[in-house]
């Protein structure tokens, strides 16, 4: 069976700063087809990332790292309650499921797009972190790309965080 | 129209809800739908009793899908009874290993109600 690990064999793709639009194409298509919503790419954004909540897709292989989205637990919830319809994400397990699952969508979704990555990368199943006070730190330096997204005035960021 | 019963397999139950809204959304008639978190429970439902269709994730945590789809084969009661995964991946790879353990199709996240609609409908031998 393969496992994430031992994808590490495949010959490394590197970051490139060209995939800044191929995340953001990724992204909008994610959102459009599961939630039904045109987000709009925030480019005079500098606040750094926040919400209350995180999901997070690992990824390893031709390229190691991580595709994280953070928003607040309300826009998570109105994400929720777009894919699903209705009143349906009452439920706050509801609403981590669903940035789980849309993170996991942009992390394939981007990689399908990337020559070499979609049959040399896996993902992990997605993680969602609930809580604002954390900080994150990895064994080795990191480069990426974090995109600024609004939805109906708020904030939601997507980044691409991966090994250099 | 036949009324049809399904097993849904996939670690999210937000996904599983998008999934058999799409399947209503292509025009199945559904009779009962089956939910599954991974392979194992997905599994135990396949001896429930006879189903039309299978649709399962490929990335689940305890038994993935392509580890199911392999049980699948060993089991009397799924002979017979397409299966379609559903796979956020985008491997090519990962796509043909499934249809060579006996998928009938695949689907590709993110997907919409047309594109459920035209992997389904040609397996149901003309129920759609």
């Amino acid at each position: 069976m393969k496992t994430m690990a031992s994808q590490g064999s495949q010959t490394a793709v590197p970051f490139d700063s060209n995939w800044r639009p191929i995340m953001e194409c990724a992204a909008l298509e994610v959102f459009e087809m599961m939630a039904g919503v045109r987000l709009e790419i925030d480019t005079a954004c500098t606040e750094e990332p926040h919400g209350e909540q995180t999901a997070m897709v690992g990824m390893a292989g031709a390229l190691c790292g991580m595709t994280t989205l953070r928003c607040s637990r309300a826009t998570a919830t109105r994400f929720a309650s777009l894919m699903l319809g209705g009143d349906a994400a009452s439920n706050p397990s509801t609403a981590r499921d669903a940035i789980g699952e849309l993170c996991n969508m942009i992390a394939g979704n981007f990689k399908a797009k990337v020559t070499n990555l979609a049959d040399h990368c896996m993902l992990s199943v997605p993680t969602v972190i609930t809580g604002e006070d954390y900080s994150m730190s990895t064994g080795e330096p990191t480069v990426g790309v974090t995109l600024a997204l609004k939805f109906d005035g708020e904030p939601i960021w997507v980044s691409l965080i991966t090994h250099s | 129209m036949k009324k049809l019963r399904v097993l849904i397999v996939d670690d999210s139950s937000v996904m599983r809800k998008i999934i058999e809204r799409s399947l209503r959304q292509a025009g199945l008639d559904l009779s009962e739908v089956l939910e599954a978190s991974n392979g194992a429970e997905g599994l135990a439902e396949v001896q429930k009793g006879p189903l039309d269709m299978i649709l399962s994730d490929i990335n689940m945590p305890v038994m993935d899908g392509l580890e199911f789809l392999k049980n699948l084969a060993t089991l009397e009661s799924a002979k017979g009874v397409p299966v379609i995964m559903i796979t956020t991946e985008g491997s090519e790879a990962r796509v043909v290993e499934a249809l060579s353990a006996g998928a009938k199709g695949y689907l590709r996240k993110p997907f919409t109600a047309e594109q459920v609609k035209e992997r389904v409908a040609p397996l149901l031998g003309g129920v759609l």
